[in-house]
């Protein structure tokens, strides 16, 4: 980290005096294109770098960082000007942070964010300025649905994808009726409808929907209400410090081990070590999964050890992957982003190789990927199997 | 200090703002809308902690609820007129202020403080928690409203320069029409309670109307900026009215000197360029990440040293206030 | 609900008030007796937690960990007191909120740089381990119990100390009237600095015994400021008393919102707040 910063406040001090000369390549015209390859690519990131979520935007930044490097710092032949803005997971502010990269710095794709709410803010700009935008994270169903855009991409995940193929899940260990308790927030009732719908499909029963307000972390009322309605499963979303709280709980209130639990894959990842033996036996569904044991994943994890000091977690995948996905759209058109609908075209089309496994992009520009059974063993989320091949996010309401 | 200087001082700053689009950056611009639109808030705000004594910690909540007011009467995908959708989410702030502020200035003190902070927080989740308007994802304003006059359309919201212009006269107007109100009898009673409630009492004045009159218009006046802070990006979201929007621009106000309306105007330039500034990774490198630390102390000395806020600083630098509304 | 899940939403609801007691009752104390409104009062809950997440996974025992901490946000406490704090009795609240707001920023950035942006646990003392059946299914935790006989003792200790001991008389005296009190010779100065110490290290204190129950993480502290100070102002402000009868009330009503009127759960404390106060301005126990 400490030597790209530097590296990036040289490039910035280069590249401010070439802005005049990178607005000009920004006119479709066929003659700007050589001047466009000359030029460097600006690469804005809009990413949390404090607050709750600054460690999901590390994480993603290394992993871009990384794709890029492993591609010689170069995409399509030209050189990566990063630019970064710190959106503090607020979405009063989303529109007016995302500009900053749009209009202050011009930057040619967007690459952000985590929160959800942010994520809408970012669409409403981005959509008017036609910018090229990938979002490593931030589920909210609209932004490949309703609100979907031919310059939106994503690399993550839909809400509805990470639940959806749990229904699968518990038909298949018997499980007749089950209950799901999440925030009351936008996330949170997305991977619930994600969930019911996939479940009731398999015959299943969603008994009850169980809502903590946001971010509130007191659980005891609604575990109560767990144990009176004694349902055969139990479904859970929750992230971070709330997730690592909720299991420490549930496992304290003596339902673990009585009622089996499951959940979307957030509720495991990145709290193991904060939540001692609460989470073993949690069996949750995700793109990612430890133990993948291919030779990408593997080769992944290794060089993301050795250049952050840290182990890549899901985030980082994401960030790998978005890097690896614009890396695609810029070999499609050899660096000349000013060709936009090429990059599209060339975007749409990518096999994108990730740690994993490969996926494709659906009509909305979100992933059609395995979702994996998970299931915590130590400090691992061991994958179990593929719970779901392929799934494709319904993309309700996308016209595009 | 000539006071003609301090008479033409605003009309000249309003006037070199005017001019601004004519540095053709759209980014500056669009940062320089969002700033005025802070300062009517900030104006709005001042109006009742600088002028009439009262601490409003949930004043976000009146800034969100005409911004919500704005994207709930607005047809989904066509144009709504600014013509009635402007004064109804105004109307609408100034009748929310109107109830609320009958129940919380029954409180003093901390207990305004804190009671105002409960308001705006159960707004805050009505708009969190239900399906009204969009939950925790917000709603978008698809289209901008049109301010036509028969056929013919006055100002062009969707083209920058114009909506611009629009803010910076609005705020040119707020600032005028504060000043009017302050000056006036009604204004002078107002500080009068501010310094000594209970003689004003006892001299006969209606305080609770006094102070319900001023939170209103203070209410209506915040609504006038959510309004065009939705206009502005079209997208609003809970966050807009959360205790953290409150804090802000009660930062604001203090940082540019509270009881001066100018100091308000300021005080919102400073903050959102302070921000601005520190979180500018181009400048800062890798020390922008935690950028927040800085602020924090910014904002400590200013409450240690700088009580007076920025205006004050001015002044002890050998300028009286461009304005000071009360004691002209 | 049958009978018996009624009983045991009962002691959630208590369980949670006293909770919240726990954290709210240094706020409750700078709030009343130094008339200082303290923002920060999260961060210091936040810092206690870190603490003892730190401390602990050095020396392997939580208990070991709060008794190196404690003396540890005294000192933090005493060191605000004169560097900061002093500055802003005679000036209005509102350069109080200023201060504190700034101070919320600084901590929360200086805990990212020392402390990381990770999710942390800290494992509940062996000797309280364990969970006592109440339904085939559902079992509470020894540890939380044992929390709530923390609490109740802890507001036992303030009831006495306030209105017991000759330093809680001059505290009282202080607090009506700060300039009489200094011309009885008492060194009211002094006084001031130890109860800032005194409320920075029950909000610590309380992040610290919390910690094992709700795991440490970014930005736990603006979470529990918004509730605590629901809290401290319902109760009155300054009144022991007052702060345990809207915690319970809080915690009370938060558990049977959350399951009875599931919809609205969120809002229900500020609607309870809005209530109290309209009814009566100054809080439950507070003085006119």
């Amino acid at each position: 980290m400490q030597k790209k910063s530097t590296y990036d406040r040289r490039g910035f001090l280069l590249g401010s005096t070439a802005i005049a000369g990178a607005t000009a390549a920004g006119a479709l015209l066929p003659a700007g294109t050589a001047l466009a390859q000359q030029g460097k690519l600006k690469v804005g990131l809009m990413l949390p770098y404090t607050g709750t979520y600054a460690q999901l935007g590390v994480a993603i930044t290394n992993g871009f960082k990384l794709a890029i490097e492993e591609r010689g710092g170069k995409l399509g032949g030209r050189e990566i000007e990063y630019f970064t803005v710190d959106d503090e997971s607020n979405p009063a502010k989303a529109p007016e942070n995302v500009n900053k990269l749009v209009q202050r710095d011009k930057v040619d794709v967007v690459i952000g964010t985590v929160h959800s709410g942010v994520v809408m803010g970012m669409a409403k700009v981005l959509k008017e300025s036609g910018t090229l935008w990938i979002n490593p994270n931030g589920g909210a169903g609209a932004m490949t649905g309703a609100a979907c855009a031919p310059n939106f991409f994503r690399t993550s995940f839909s809400n509805w994808q990470t639940t959806h193929a749990l229904g699968k899940v518990l038909k298949a260990k018997g499980h007749k009726n089950a209950v799901f308790i999440t925030w009351k927030y936008a996330a949170g009732e997305e991977m619930m409808e994600g969930f019911k719908e996939g479940f009731e499909k398999e015959g299943g029963k969603l008994t009850k929907e169980l809502y903590v307000p946001f971010p509130q972390v007191e659980f005891q009322a609604l575990l109560t209400e767990i144990a009176s309605i004694k349902p055969d499963a139990v479904v859970a979303f929750f992230a971070g410090g709330g997730a690592a709280k909720f299991l420490k709980d549930y496992q304290a209130a003596g339902l673990k081990g009585k009622i089996p639990l499951y959940g979307s894959g957030f509720l495991t990842d990145g709290v193991l070590d904060a939540v001692g033996d609460a989470g073993e036996g949690v069996e949750t569904t995700l793109h990612y999964a430890d133990g993948l044991d291919t030779k990408k994943d593997k080769a992944f994890r290794l060089a993301y050890a050795k250049a952050f000091k840290l182990q890549p977690d899901v985030y980082a995948v994401q960030g790998y992957d978005a890097g690896q996905l614009l890396a695609a759209g810029l070999d499609g058109v050899k660096g000349n982003v000013a060709n936009k609908v090429g990059v599209i075209k060339a975007m749409e089309a990518a096999k994108i190789d990730s740690p994993r496994g490969t996926w494709t992009l659906s009509k909305a520009h979100n992933p059609v990927q395995d979702m994996y059974l998970r299931k915590v063993v130590g400090k691992e989320n061991k994958v179990q199997g593929v719970a779901w091949k392929a799934l494709a996010d319904p993309a309700r309401g996308c016209k595009a | 200090m000539n006071s003609r200087l301090t008479k033409f001082l605003p009309w000249l700053v309003v006037g070199l703002l005017a001019l601004f689009p004519l540095m053709e950056s759209t980014f500056y611009l669009q940062l320089l809308t969002k700033v005025l639109i802070m300062a009517i808030f900030a104006m709005s705000l001042d109006l009742l902690v600088g002028y009439t004594g009262l601490v409003s910690f949930g004043h976000a909540a009146y800034f969100g609820l005409a911004g919500y007011a704005l994207a709930l009467l607005a047809p989904k995908y066509e144009t709504v007129s600014l013509w009635w959708s402007f004064p109804a989410s105004i109307a609408i702030c100034a009748l929310f202020a109107l109830i609320t502020g009958m129940l919380v200035l029954r409180t003093r003190g901390i207990y305004f403080i804190m009671v105002t902070l409960a308001f705006a927080q159960m707004l805050f989740f009505v708009f969190h928690d239900t399906k009204l308007g969009g939950g925790s994802d917000g709603i978008y304003i698809y289209a901008k409203p049109t301010m036509k006059l028969g056929e013919m359309e006055l100002v062009n919201l969707e083209k920058l320069e114009q909506f611009y212009w629009l803010v910076l006269f609005l705020m040119a107007a707020t600032y005028m029409l504060l000043h009017r109100v302050l000056g006036s009898s009604f204004g002078r009673a107002l500080l009068g309670i501010k310094v000594n409630e209970h003689r004003m009492r006892a001299l006969g004045f209606p305080v609770f109307r006094y102070q319900l009159a001023s939170f209103t218009l203070s209410g209506a006046l915040a609504g006038i900026a959510g309004y065009l802070a939705a206009v502005q990006y079209g997208f609003v979201n809970p966050e807009i009215l959360s205790w953290h929007q409150s804090g802000a621009v009660l930062m604001m106000v203090i940082l540019g000197g509270m009881g001066t309306l100018h100091g308000a105007v300021i005080g919102a330039f400073a903050f959102v360029l302070l921000q601005e500034v520190l979180s500018n990774q181009a400048w800062f490198g890798i020390a922008a990440k935690h950028w927040q630390l800085a602020m924090g102390m910014l904002i400590m000395l200013v409450a240690l040293y700088l009580p007076q806020g920025l205006a004050g600083l001015m002044q002890r630098f050998g300028r009286k206030p461009v304005a000071e509304a009360a004691d002209d | 609900m049958d009978f018996a899940f009624f009983l045991i939403q009962l002691l959630n609801g208590l369980q949670y008030g006293l909770l919240l007691f726990l954290v709210a009752s240094g706020l409750t104390l700078v709030f009343g007796i130094m008339g200082i409104i303290n923002l920060a009062h999260g961060s210091f809950y936040m810092v206690g937690a870190y603490l003892a997440w730190s401390l602990s996974s050095m020396t392997d025992s939580l208990v070991a960990a709060i008794l190196l901490a404690v003396p540890l946000t005294v000192i933090l406490g005493m060191a605000l007191e004169r560097l900061l704090f002093r500055h802003l009795y005679q000036r209005d609240h509102l350069y109080q909120v200023l201060l504190t707001y700034g101070l919320i920023l600084v901590f929360e950035e200086l805990r990212s740089i020392i402390w990381g942006d990770d999710v942390h646990g800290v494992a509940v003392p062996a000797l309280l381990n364990a969970s006592i059946p109440l339904t085939d299914n559902l079992s509470y935790p020894v540890y939380r119990l044992a929390i709530s006989g923390v609490c109740m003792l802890l507001a036992a200790g303030l009831y006495f100390l306030i209105q017991k001991t000759r330093l809680g008389m001059m505290i009282r005296a202080g607090a009506s009237n700060r300039d009489m009190v200094q011309s009885l010779g008492i060194d009211i100065k002094l006084i001031y600095t130890l109860v800032f110490a005194l409320g920075v290290a029950l909000a610590a204190f309380a992040g610290m015994i919390n910690a094992p129950l709700s795991s440490v993480t970014p930005n736990m502290g603006s979470q529990v400021l918004i509730i605590c100070f629901v809290v401290v102002v319902i109760g009155g402000i300054g009144s022991v008393k007052g702060a345990m009868a809207a915690s319970l009330m809080i915690g009370l009503a938060e558990t049977f919102g959350q399951v009875l009127v599931p919809e609205v759960a969120g809002m229900i404390v500020y609607v309870l707040m809005a209530i109290v106060l309209v009814w009566r301005p100054e809080g439950l126990f507070g003085k006119a």
